[in-house]
């Protein structure tokens, strides 16, 4: 027996090939968006993976520091070094905002450092180019998304920084570049005022009479000084001594300390569930409309090129042909367009759209797998419609009137 | 006598019920012996149609008999249940248009027949390929049917027709497309084959190029059928 669906795709070609082109691209554009879900997902661990901790003390009650704000004390570092169970701790500040390098501006989370050797919680692990942080103001560390160079002068609130080093795959939940410069540096630009800022503060503190009080010397000035000093950071990173499990030293930091502590498994879950899940939300509606789309398209194509040969199928089973070989002749033929479509939806996704996303997309292969199944399921039921109308020709037609 | 060959008797065949009703056929009777070449002459309405639909088994009489190829497929409102496998294995289809698979091409486009009822492909091939030479059509056995001919397509279609050597062909207006010449080489093209394969052939016409050559006749009107002797005029 001959394999009348392969004939048919063969004398239509040009049919199938183009409307496997389209549908190739709607296909790809379905695994680029379940790639820059993957993708998202991905910066999020790398992202905890690369701060190095393995628990976060942060604000009571707060989500933060990556899904929520949180400050806490930049001196609470010292009473948790003490604890058992503690290798390193650091402090941490996140904070996204604009990076301007010469006429440019960069969106990125500038990541304040605490000085130290590398393997500092928080440092980024490896470098591409240059040096780590050595100095303890205007020294930057940048991930070369932002697309600065070694040497460049950038420019955070109104201090300048060097870039010194480059490093790679560090970028915040939102896919921003990160910006790593010492801790001083950036709680000072956290809470950076302009100059008339600081002396509107100034008259306005030297206005309240229980600030200014004539009686007791030096207070005016000791409350100015506390005014224009940031003494919070936004977490503080812990290494846990090998051995040591993280539970448990969590669970005594959040005791004695009364702070927030989260490790690396219940901060992911915030990543992932929390703060990406609108997207992934998202996401997740355009793959439905997507499907949708495709199938229509998939439904009717299929069915219209089955509406063009009803003569035939009229013949076909005057002469003697099975019903499952009709149906199977429109399901191959359906089935085939989903191969086509996956073949170019896969090399479109990998070679023209992941490449140019300006975001991370991963392209997991059991997604793919996935894909290619889901593709053969929504062909075969898109295929029933024109089934349908195929097993209802009456061969009497083929004799005619 | 039930030999094989076509056998009808008193055939009815009415369509719809009560007030809207069609009596199409009212007492359908024919003989045509194994060999034999006749011809279905009627007025537009006579049942024609619905007659060849009956023996081609694609519709269900109402009364009567029919005998194709020595079995009996249809008496008084039994019928054969495998209706697919008759028409494949019993029955050869000429229709007025060749209706040929235009994705197939000519060789295809008859094996598939064969191949349906499980002969392996290359045999059906060379089956395809043997008609096409008593046809005068192997030189296009490779091309597609939209590259022939309107003459040669309707030869490929009648080797269709024979190529499963069905003991019954339906013949619907075979020649109407055709000049006087090709009308008439076809119709030698049935008879010859009719004698070699022992086919009983029905060649459903109006066209009067072709009526002079059958032998025998059948008329319809309203649905009875009347025999008459043709002239079985030679056609050289
Ligand atoms: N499916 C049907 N339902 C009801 N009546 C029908 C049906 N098919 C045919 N008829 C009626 O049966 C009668 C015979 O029709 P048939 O098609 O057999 O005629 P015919 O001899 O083939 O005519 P023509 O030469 O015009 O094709 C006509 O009166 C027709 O209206
Ligand atoms: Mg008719």
């Amino acid at each position: 027996m001959i394999s009348l669906a392969g004939r048919d795709i063969m004398h239509a070609w040009g049919k199938f090939v183009f409307t496997g082109v389209g549908l190739g691209l709607l296909i790809g554009v379905t695994l680029s968006m379940a790639g820059i879900y993957r993708g998202m997902v991905d910066d999020a661990k790398v992202l905890l993976d690369n701060s190095g901790a393995d628990l976060w003390v942060v604000q009571k009650d707060t989500l933060g520091p990556y899904a929520e704000s949180s400050s806490i004390y930049d001196d609470t570092w010292r009473s948790i070094r003490g604890m058992p169970g503690v290798e390193r701790v650091a402090n941490i500040t996140y904070l996204t905002m604009q990076v301007r390098q010469g006429e440019r501006d960069v969106r990125a989370m500038v990541t304040g450092v605490t000085p130290g050797e590398a393997g500092t919680p928080g440092w980024p692990p490896y470098l591409v180019a240059g040096r780590q942080i050595t100095r303890g103001h205007y020294e930057a560390v940048a991930d070369i998304a932002s697309g600065f160079k070694l040497g460049d002068r950038i420019q955070i609130r109104r201090n300048h920084y060097t870039v010194v080093g480059l490093t790679r795959r560090m970028v915040s939940s939102n896919g921003d570049p990160m910006v790593f410069i010492p801790l001083k540096d950036a709680q000072e630009s956290q809470f950076l005022k302009d100059n008339d800022a600081i002396l509107q503060q100034r008259r306005r503190t030297a206005e309240n009479p229980n600030f200014n009080r004539p009686q007791v010397p030096g207070l005016l000035e000791a409350v100015i000084a506390s005014q224009s000093t940031n003494p919070y950071v936004n977490a503080v990173l812990v290494q846990i001594k090998s051995g040591h499990n993280a539970d448990e030293v969590a669970q005594s930091i959040r005791r004695w300390k009364r702070l927030t502590v989260y490790t690396r498994g219940q901060m992911e879950a915030i990543l992932v569930g929390k703060l990406i899940a609108t997207s992934a939300r998202q996401i997740g509606m355009f793959l439905v409309i997507l499907s949708i789309v495709s199938s229509a398209i998939v439904a009717f194509i299929i069915y219209t090129l089955t509406l063009g040969k009803i003569r035939e199928i009229a013949v076909l089973k005057l002469i003697g042909t099975k019903n499952r070989t009709i149906a199977g002749l429109i399901m191959q033929q359906a089935i085939a367009l989903g191969l086509i479509g996956f073949v170019v939806g896969k090399i479109s996704a990998t070679l023209l759209m992941a490449p140019f996303f300006p975001k991370y997309v991963l392209l997991e292969p059991l997604d793919s797998v996935f894909g290619f199944i889901a593709v053969v399921v929504i062909c075969v039921l898109s295929s029933i419609i024109a089934i349908r109308v195929a097993l209802k020709v009456d061969p009497a037609e083929a004799i005619g009137g | 006598m039930a030999g094989k060959g076509i056998h009808i008797e008193g055939l009815k065949k009415r369509y719809g019920s009560g007030d809207t009703a069609v009596d199409a056929l009212k007492n359908v009777n024919m003989q045509v012996a194994p060999g034999e070449v006749v011809g279905l002459i009627g007025p537009s309405g006579s049942g024609k149609s619905t007659l060849l639909k009956a023996l081609g088994a694609v519709i269900e009489p109402t009364a009567g008999r029919m005998i194709l190829g020595g079995e009996v497929i249809y008496d008084n409102g039994w019928m054969v249940k495998d209706l697919r496998a008759l028409r494949r294995d019993k029955i050869g289809f000429v229709f007025q248009a060749p209706y040929l698979i235009p994705f197939l091409n000519v060789t295809d486009n008859v094996a598939l027949l064969p191949m349906l009822a499980g002969i392996p492909n290359a045999e059906a091939r060379s089956r395809a390929v043997e008609l096409f030479k008593a046809l005068d059509v192997e030189h296009r056995a490779k091309a597609m049917p939209s590259q022939l001919s309107g003459g040669e397509q309707q030869r490929v279609a009648i080797a269709r027709g024979l190529v499963n050597h069905p003991p019954v062909i339906l013949a619907d207006e075979p020649t109407a497309p055709l000049d006087s010449v090709r009308a008439l080489a076809v119709i030698r093209i049935l008879n010859d084959m009719a004698r070699k394969l022992e086919t009983a052939i029905i060649v459903v016409t109006h066209d009067e190029k072709i009526i002079p050559t059958f032998k025998r006749i059948y008329h319809i009107r309203d649905g009875v059928t009347y025999e008459e002797a043709g002239e079985g005029r030679e056609f050289e």
